[in-house]
């Protein structure tokens, strides 16, 4: 027990030594190495903090939405609607809604323009307020207080005064939003007082969902009822797919770093060849120089996957991650810059490990048993 | 005691290019002697030191060490009595540069598992008997040409072997450093060691602490005395 | 096939197993055919040198394999919010038919490349090679068995397709369901107690016992692969439940969740090496071994044993913790 320890301890002493010998040797290796961990690290970091962020978003809103469709498009809902739905059992409050889009050729981006709901006190905007976005604010130079004019695309003019600017707690969804008053809203777009654009369902009990959602379709049969389930899958889904899809056209280069580890350990230069010889002559076993070549192995693993992760981790909570945000984002004009939390789990972890330093180690099997297996009597050849 | 029956060791077997550099060897080494192996080069000696060495496998024929037949032995095996039974002095010394002397003495122990500071003083104990305990940390290759051979000699004695093999030793070695290795070598034949060199060297072949001479040419044992 | 990148990562070393034991029993072919120690010729020199190799990436690949069991568990909780109805693994593993198939096949492998390793590690202190006829042609076992869960994987894989409606763990481990899972979950949690610390206590008893008794070492095998299906059927019936503090939730993945403090990998870890181990034991012990290497063998059957056995100790400890804490009585 304890002269397999010394021995272990010996080999790792040895390894550590060898590779401070040769510092040259490993250092491009370990720099490519660093930078595919930090490469597959940023997109998966980078596709989980926005699932999160999704997640957290569709938390807090509705349970089920409900639209009204007209030939299998989105249609404006009325206020029988609304009516319609009142007396539903199992529903806690029904809010309808009022949002649109708008094209802004000068700033040449989109917003969401939406009315606060009356439960949600804390955007309440008065007439002539607006609370912006943080990706608005930036594109206009807003600050609370300034000016934000807006025209519609019937050439409605649209002036009002930035009350505040939302935090970016949840940037991704609010970046382009802009709040205003329901008057100022229905002025605007020029539409009539009962209509709006779709109704909110909250219940009572989360279980009872589905079943709200098929008795609510009896009452309006002319709507659909999307659930909140059925949105976290889409987006589930939708973000999941493009993070493996950037990982898949990672693939290429996860191969190339493979062969260039192969490569690598393969091609010893003379001086190594000649110190393995030696090691097996004076009394090495093929197991012995295995184990230290492998654990040579696993400190270029170690360091080059701590930095890289570590890498992939700033960069995706200082610079957004700047590299790969368009590709997983979606596409936008507006692209929130707010600080991601990329919170590292072991399944994350675990998976950027399969990624990467499973590959690694097992390009250099190969080479490093050919090594091992050198004849200790070469040497004396 | 070594024992060799009819050890062969062929090269590049069944290829065009197959040589047999040892054929059908039947030799005893006693313990306690001085033996060396002379020949010109390409008779076969080398090869022959490696394969009582245990450095390499004979193609056929058997080896005894102390009674304990070693060939067909798995390869770990072979290695724990490699380590137990040989020490070895190459010709080019074969340190590694870049370690200090202590660190390659140490080197052949590391497999054994013994604790690190019992390694250090051990070879530290080995390179003050051979002069060299003010060379200790210094690094290999800033070593002169008869220093780096004392460590390699103290090197081949850190796992305490009964035998000391040595290829050619005095290659390169001026007329004062082979008598300082012939010294040596009657140090280590008094404490009991066997020695084994390989030599076309006269020098060695004609020193008188010499108890066997073994000639061979062309693969083959021609003359073994006595 | 969802673009998922856990599922990447998981077909990658799937993959990857499947290539390196592909070769390794190509050579195991190679080996049985030619294998003579007592020859020193260079194409048994080659082949002895080979075994290193084989040696090593089975060792890779079963660190790979035990890594990729538990993501495959872990990454079938996490993507329940793709399927309709799906709350767990479970219900991930349900939404396509070789979804189970899988999980079993993985766990196979972890079972068979723990005992080809253990096996793989006496033979190597043994001074004649005195398992390694029986270790290779092992290997023409193990290398199929990877390639099918390989193959398994890819389907499900392949298969997966969001929106899927699936069943959960509340249908599969309903105690009311016709299925095996229904049986176990209505299993009385005091028989599955009882009936999980009687072969926990034959288990360690033989696995303390099995350094001295050859047959006792032979018993071990079939004795720990009883305890672990008692083992998972007690998980289901009885310590689950208590976990939940819920009689009636049985799901045997549920405890892997965070929500649980992930105490599952703490229960199941010992116990999957406690098994792999007595296995290992059973069939090194049944092996006929040479005289020569007979001590040796002997030794290693025992410390194999022996790990089974602290094993099985520690799944009894860490189950019997976990009712203990629970704030539920299952049992009057």
């Amino acid at each position: 027990m304890r002269a397999a320890f010394e021995r272990r301890r010996h080999l790792v002493d040895f390894a550590v030594g060898s590779l401070a010998r040769h510092p040259t040797k490993n250092l491009g290796l370990v720099v490519t190495y660093a930078l595919v961990v930090f490469l597959v690290g940023s997109v998966m970091l980078y596709g989980s903090a926005i699932r999160r962020e999704a997640a957290a978003m569709l938390s807090s809103g509705p349970e089920i939405t409900a639209q009204a469709m007209v030939m299998g498009r989105h249609d404006m809902s009325t206020s029988a609607d609304v009516a319609a739905l009142k007396g539903l059992r199992g529903v806690r409050r029904i809010e309808p809604r009022l949002w649109g889009y708008l094209w802004d050729s000068a700033g040449a981006a989109n917003y969401t323009l939406m009315v606060p709901p009356p439960s949600d006190a804390a955007h309440a905007v008065g007439k002539g307020e607006a609370i912006v976005g943080e990706g608005v604010a930036r594109a206009r130079k807003l600050k609370p207080g300034a000016m934000l004019f807006l025209v519609s695309p019937s050439g409605k003019f649209l002036k009002t005064r930035v009350k505040s600017i939302l935090s970016s707690d949840s940037a991704l969804v609010s970046s382009d939003l802009v709040l205003v008053e329901e008057a100022d809203f229905r002025a605007f777009f020029e539409l009539p007082a009962d209509v709006w654009t779709d109704v909110a369902i909250t219940v009572t009990n989360p279980r009872e969902v589905t079943t709200v959602a098929e008795k609510a379709a009896l009452k309006l049969p002319r709507h659909r009822f999307v659930t909140r389930a059925d949105m976290s899958r889409t987006a589930e889904a939708l973000f999941s797919w493009r993070e493996g899809l950037t990982l898949a056209l990672l693939a290429g280069a996860l191969v190339a770093f493979a062969i260039l580890a192969f490569d690598k350990a393969s091609g010893l230069s003379a001086e190594e060849r000649r110190e393995i010889g030696i090691l097996k002559a004076i009394g090495w076993e093929t197991g012995d120089v295995i184990a230290l070549k492998l654990v040579e192995g696993g400190l270029v693993s170690g360091v080059a996957f701590l930095v890289g992760v570590i890498g992939a981790w700033a960069h995706v909570r200082f610079f957004a991650a700047g590299l790969f945000a368009p590709v997983l984002e979606g596409w936008s004009t507006l692209y929130p810059r707010f600080p991601l939390a990329p919170s590292i789990d072991a399944l994350e972890i675990a998976t950027l490990a399969a990624l990467t330093v499973a590959p690694f180690t097992a390009a250099i099997l190969v080479p490093v048993w050919r090594t091992a297996t050198a004849d200790p009597d070469a040497v004396m050849r | 005691m070594i024992t060799l029956e009819q050890v062969t060791k062929v090269f590049n077997q069944g290829r065009h290019n197959e040589v047999a550099a040892v054929r059908g060897v039947d030799l005893t080494i006693g313990d306690g002697r001085v033996t060396v192996l002379r020949g010109p080069s390409g008779s076969g000696k080398t090869t022959l030191l490696t394969v009582i060495g245990c450095l390499a496998r004979p193609t056929t024929g058997r080896i005894r060490i102390d009674g304990e037949m070693v060939s067909g032995l798995p390869e770990r095996f072979l290695n724990e009595v490699r380590r137990r039974t040989f020490g070895f002095v190459f010709q080019r010394f074969n340190l590694i540069r870049g370690l200090s002397a202590r660190d390659n003495v140490m080197l052949p122990a590391y497999p054994t598992g013994r604790p690190h500071r019992a390694l250090i003083d051990q070879a530290e104990g080995l390179l003050d008997r051979f002069g060299l305990a003010d060379r200790a940390s210094l690094s290999v290759e800033h070593l002169s040409g008869g220093e780096a051979q004392r460590v390699a000699i103290a090197r081949a004695l850190i796992n305490d072997p009964a035998v000391i093999v040595a290829d050619e030793p005095t290659a390169s070695l001026d007329g004062e450093r082979v008598a300082q290795f012939l010294a040596i070598a009657e140090d280590l034949k008094r404490a009991g060691k066997t020695v084994l060199i390989t030599s076309h060297d006269p020098r060695i072949t004609a020193a008188p602490l010499v108890d066997a001479l073994v000639t061979m040419a062309d693969g083959r044992i021609v003359e073994a005395s006595p | 096939m969802i673009f998922h990148p856990p599922i990447l990562a998981l077909i990658g070393a799937s993959g990857l197993s499947a290539v390196v034991l592909g070769g390794a029993g190509l050579f195991a072919g190679r080996l049985l055919a030619g294998w003579d120690p007592t020859n020193g010729s260079e194409r048994q020199i080659g082949l002895e040198k080979t075994t290193h190799l084989v040696s090593t990436v089975v060792a890779f690949v079963l660190t790979l394999e035990a890594a990729s069991l538990v993501l495959f568990a872990f990454n079938a909780d996490r993507m329940a919010p793709l399927f309709v109805g799906a709350m767990c693994a479970v219900g991930t593993l349900n939404a396509s038919v070789w979804g189970f198939p899988t999980l079993w096949a993985k766990i196979a492998v972890f079972f068979a490349a723990f005992v080809w390793l253990a096996v793989d590690r006496v033979d190597l202190r043994a001074r004649d090679w005195a398992l390694i006829r029986p270790k290779y042609a092992g290997l023409l076992i193990l290398a199929p068995l990877v390639l099918a869960e390989a193959g398994f994987e890819l389907a499900y894989f392949l298969d997966l397709k969001a929106d899927t409606i699936t069943s959960c763990c509340g249908k599969l481990f309903g105690e009311d369901k016709p299925a095996l899972g229904g049986d176990l979950a209505a299993l009385d949690p005091r028989v599955a107690l009882w009936a999980l610390g009687a072969a926990l206590v034959a288990a360690i008893g033989l696995g303390f016992g099995a350094r001295r008794r050859r047959w006792a070492a032979v018993a071990l095998g079939p004795v720990a692969l009883a305890a672990f299906g008692v083992a998972i059927a007690a998980v289901i019936s009885a310590i689950a439940p208590y976990v939940y503090e819920q009689p009636h939730h049985h799901c045997p993945f549920c405890i892997l969740k965070r929500e649980y403090g992930h105490v599952g990998f703490a229960l199941y870890l010992p116990l999957f090496v406690a098994t792999g181990a007595g296995l290992a034991a059973a069939i090194v012990a049944a092996l006929p071994g040479t005289t020569t290497s007979r001590a040796t063998i002997r030794t290693a059957i025992g410390g194999l044993a022996k790990t089974s056995a602290i094993g099985f100790t520690l799944f009894g400890a860490i189950a019997a913790a976990l009712v203990w804490r629970s704030g539920l009585a299952l049992i009057g």
